[in-house]
């Protein structure tokens, strides 16, 4: 071990992107054997200045330290190898080849035959399941990551960045795909690295984990560091103000919506798919705003995919205004007016190289075409500019790239994008992932000024807190069948997990 | 558990099972039925002669095929192929005329051994390929662009090799008995014997295998395709791996030129035109995907197979030519139409 207090330091980083100022004099230091959170809103940099350490973005200004030493990583290559292993937010693997092989990825084991040099596939199965075994991790070394769920894959590659042997392990929302059970699995991993003396830092949105598992916080908000802290001495209150500068005296906003005559009735509804969703019912009212729980792999998301036409039905009915329908494809879906705002934002929402505006627009197109075929473009300017008005995007201007804009200002511009179809029926899946508390708000207002004006809302959370804060009801699913639905002023975090869980 | 499931499959055997061993074997079923077919319309189809002359073409075009097929299984493609193969031919066959051939390219250059000229040549193509791979990993010139205008060069650049006073551009004829045993003699064993140009295939086809499927090139090709991301953050030495999957490429099509020179006896400029696209189209048909990350080489051999046995089915036939094409356009589609089943899951 070195003689460094500090295993990892950061001095005065700053990082330039297009229009944006993305970290601005940011000092941190990470101490061996410790866990040192990293919190703040969506767009505060967070992420970024972990991207800037593992070599992924160069720095404009500042310098990284590693055991004392300056280092400069110009690939993940050579942080890697220099000890620092990242978990990053989006999952990353292979999805057609296997666990082993996306295990060792960049680092096959290999045996030499003469000047031929063969990978060896035992050494990599053997290897695998031995950390897999190690950290207690239920995965084939041999299954193929594609046919993995969301939250295997995201073990899959907490275990390969132990197994790099790293000094300093970088885990950004790590547990965004987890259940309960396995955020304490997680924990207990995290834990006993801290103890070999490894340094963990910690990216969250969650302040109930952070209290949980760090030693130290560090607070960031718009691309400049708050305050590092000592946990024991920190309140949730407190971080959160911090993290947005201001009080937020209310998590949600009131709802003065009122739910009138039946909409949207769904019977017996079963998925072609034999894991899926199950004999689903219920009914949702105008202005209603129906919130669904449950735990990953309940199959909600499969469920309103179906409804949107993007999964195929085996049998069971939909009614619209008590008239049955179809749908079998999402244009189907827009012409009875139901929006659906999917859960991948960067896999189905977003394309990031188009702008602000043809992303708007791109589900009412054709509502912009004159007679001529060419697209009223001062129209179609006007109308984006409400919404985005509306909603508070915050975009340099309507040409901008949706890249360059935060998780946040994504989101809202998809929400724009489906409002511009003036929806009955909106379906959010999972709307606040990865969006900071101040954007959530927002978004919680934009949600209940909706139900106010007669849409209806489903709501797809993983959330508690939220779906109990927002929903007049809340369905429960548990493995692809409907465990309960329970009023949502009288339903409890409590309840909502004994149904989730009800069948496992 | 086991009884219950086995007991369960049988059950299952009737329709599920078959439909299901249909779509995961629904190229070689294809190719069997096509085997058939002809061969009930045209007994003479089956006739030894006429498979082994199949397989002698077959040869040729399964080592383009194999190189394209690395090219596209790390999500690139291509288009030099075909070129490539047409100035390989050319280099080699320049370089093995008979020193009484009245015609000669180079009338003054001593008799080599064979294998001097046949080196030359896959260098040739070996250095088309690396160009390929510098330009793409490097200067970050999509694949289908920079391996397009290649194409274009290469045809040149054979066109003028060839085109040398007095004689101008003209077919390469009077080749060396020895060379030219390459492509249409056999080796022995006991009072069996296989042509040699077959045997070379099976060779390039089983290293290619061990390198796709055991070496860390090949990992690192089928993760390139996969997720270009994925293996970069991994620290994939991703620029590196592309560069030595278009030089293997090169260097197969250089080998694939010499076997054709040899095979036929000569070599024009003309050599290889579009052989490139035959060879994505057979990957394709094999099960190769255009959009990377997936394909195995025993696809790949059924793919050329398949493109073999169709060409020479519908002349035995006697489909008239342009029959032909129409015919082959259609099972292309077709065929890639029935194995991509295999992946798009019920959702």
């Amino acid at each position: 071990m070195s003689d460094n207090e500090y295993v990892l330091e950061m001095r005065n980083i700053s990082k330039q992107f297009p229009g944006v100022k993305a970290l601005d004099d940011v000092t941190l230091t990470v101490a061996p054997g410790t866990v040192h959170a990293i919190v703040g809103e969506n767009g505060a940099g967070k992420s970024t200045l972990m991207k800037c350490v593992f070599g992924i973005y160069s720095t404009d200004k500042g310098e990284v330290l590693l055991d004392g030493r300056p280092v400069s990583f110009v690939s993940t290559k050579q942080a890697l190898d220099a000890g620092i292993a990242m978990i990053q937010q989006e999952l990353l693997p292979v999805p057609e080849r296997s666990v082993a092989d996306n295990f060792w990825l960049g680092r096959y084991p290999q045996k030499n035959y003469g000047i031929v040099k063969i990978v060896d596939e035992k050494k990599m199965y053997a290897d695998c399941k031995a950390v897999l075994d190690d950290l207690k991790i239920d995965i084939d070394p041999a299954a193929k990551v594609g046919n993995l769920s969301a939250s295997k894959i995201q073990l899959m590659e907490i275990a390969q960045a132990v197994s790099y042997h790293s000094k300093v392990i970088i885990m950004d929302e790590p547990t965004s795909s987890l259940t309960e059970n396995e955020v304490e699995h997680l924990f207990t991993i995290i834990r006993k690295l801290r103890d070999q003396g490894i340094a963990i830092v910690y990216i969250s949105h969650r302040m109930e984990e952070i209290f949980e598992i760090s030693d130290e916080v560090t607070i960031m908000r718009d691309g400049r560091c708050v305050g590092t802290y000592p946990t024991k001495e920190l309140t949730s209150e407190f971080v959160i103000r911090q993290m947005v500068g201001r009080t937020l005296t209310n998590l949600f906003p009131p709802r003065e919506n009122t739910p009138s005559e039946v909409v949207l009735k769904v019977e017996n509804l079963t998925s072609i798919s034999e894991h899926s969703f199950k004999d689903v019912s219920f009914e949702v009212r105008r202005g209603e705003i129906f919130g669904i729980g449950g735990l990953v792999g309940a199959q909600r998301s499969e469920l309103v995919e179906a409804l949107f036409g993007l999964r195929g039905i085996k049998h069971g009915t939909v009614s619209i205004d008590g008239k049955k329908v179809v749908i079998t494809n999402p244009i189907q879906a827009k012409h009875y007016k139901i929006a659906l705002l999917t859960e991948e934002r960067r896999a189905t929402g977003i394309f990031p190289v188009l702008s602000v505006l043809d992303n708007t627009l791109m589900a009412s197109i054709s509502r912009y075409v004159r007679k001529s075929g060419l697209i009223d473009q001062q129209r179609a300017t006007t109308d984006v500019q409400r919404e985005v008005e509306m909603l508070k995007v915050k975009t340099p201007s309507l040409s901008t790239q949706l890249e360059y804009l935060s998780g946040g200002n994504q989101q809202k511009v998809i929400v724009a994008r489906w409002l511009l179809t003036e929806p009955d029926i909106l379906i959010l899946d999972e709307p606040t992932r990865g969006i900071d508390v101040g954007a959530k708000y927002e978004l919680y207002s934009i949600i209940a000024d909706l139900a106010k004006s007669g849409r209806t809302i489903i709501m797809i959370s993983s959330e508690m807190p939220e779906l109990i804060g927002m929903s007049d009801r809340i369905m429960v699913m548990c493995e692809g069948r409907v465990t309960g639905i329970l009023d949502g002023k009288e339903a409890t975090q409590e309840a909502i997990m004994t149904l989730a869980t009800r069948l496992m | 558990m086991k009884n219950s499931a086995s007991t369960n499959s049988k059950k299952r055997f009737s329709a599920q099972s078959i439909r299901e061993f249909a779509t995961r074997n629904a190229i070689i079923l294809v190719l069997a039925a096509l085997i058939l077919v002809i061969g009930i319309v045209k007994t003479g189809f089956l006739a030894p002669e006429n498979l082994i002359n199949i397989m002698r073409i077959s040869s040729v075009r399964l080592i383009i095929a194999l190189g394209c097929a690395g090219a596209l299984i790390t999500g690139g493609t291509d288009l030099s192929a075909g070129r490539t193969v047409g100035l390989s031919a050319v280099i080699v066959a320049s370089l093995v005329q008979r020193p009484d051939y009245a015609q000669r390219i180079f009338p003054n250059i001593a008799t080599m051994p064979v294998i001097l000229p046949i080196l030359i040549a896959v260098a040739a193509g070996l250095l088309v390929g690396f160009i390929n791979g510098m330009v793409i990993a490097y200067l970050k010139v999509p694949p289908f662009i920079a391996t397009l205008g290649m194409m274009v060069m290469v045809w040149g650049a054979a066109s003028l090799y060839v085109d040398r006073p007095p004689l101008g551009a003209q077919p390469i004829g009077g080749l060396r008995a020895e060379f030219t045993n390459i492509g249409t003699g056999s080796i022995g064993f006991g009072n069996f014997g296989i042509p040699t140009i077959i045997l070379i295939a099976l060779v390039v086809f089983a290293v290619y295998w061990v390198l796709l499927n055991k070496t860390q090139l090949g990992k690192n090709m089928y993760a390139i395709g996969g997720n270009i991301n994925a293996a970069i953050v991994s620290g994939v030495n991703v620029k590196r791996n592309l560069v030595a999957v278009y030089t293997i490429a090169g260097a197969l099509y250089g080998l694939a030129g010499v076997l054709l020179a040899a095979r036929s006896g000569g070599a024009t400029n003309n050599y290889g035109q579009s052989y490139e696209l035959d060879a994505i189209a057979a990957a394709v048909i094999g099960g190769v995907s255009t959009s990377g990350g997936r394909g195995t080489v025993v696809g790949v051999l059924t793919g050329v197979l398949i493109f073999e046995v169709l060409n020479n089915g519908l002349v035995v036939i006697g489909v008239s030519t342009y029959w032909q094409q129409v015919i082959k356009g259609i099972i292309i589609i077709a065929a890639v139409a029935v194995d991509i089943r295999k992946y798009s899951a019920k959702r």
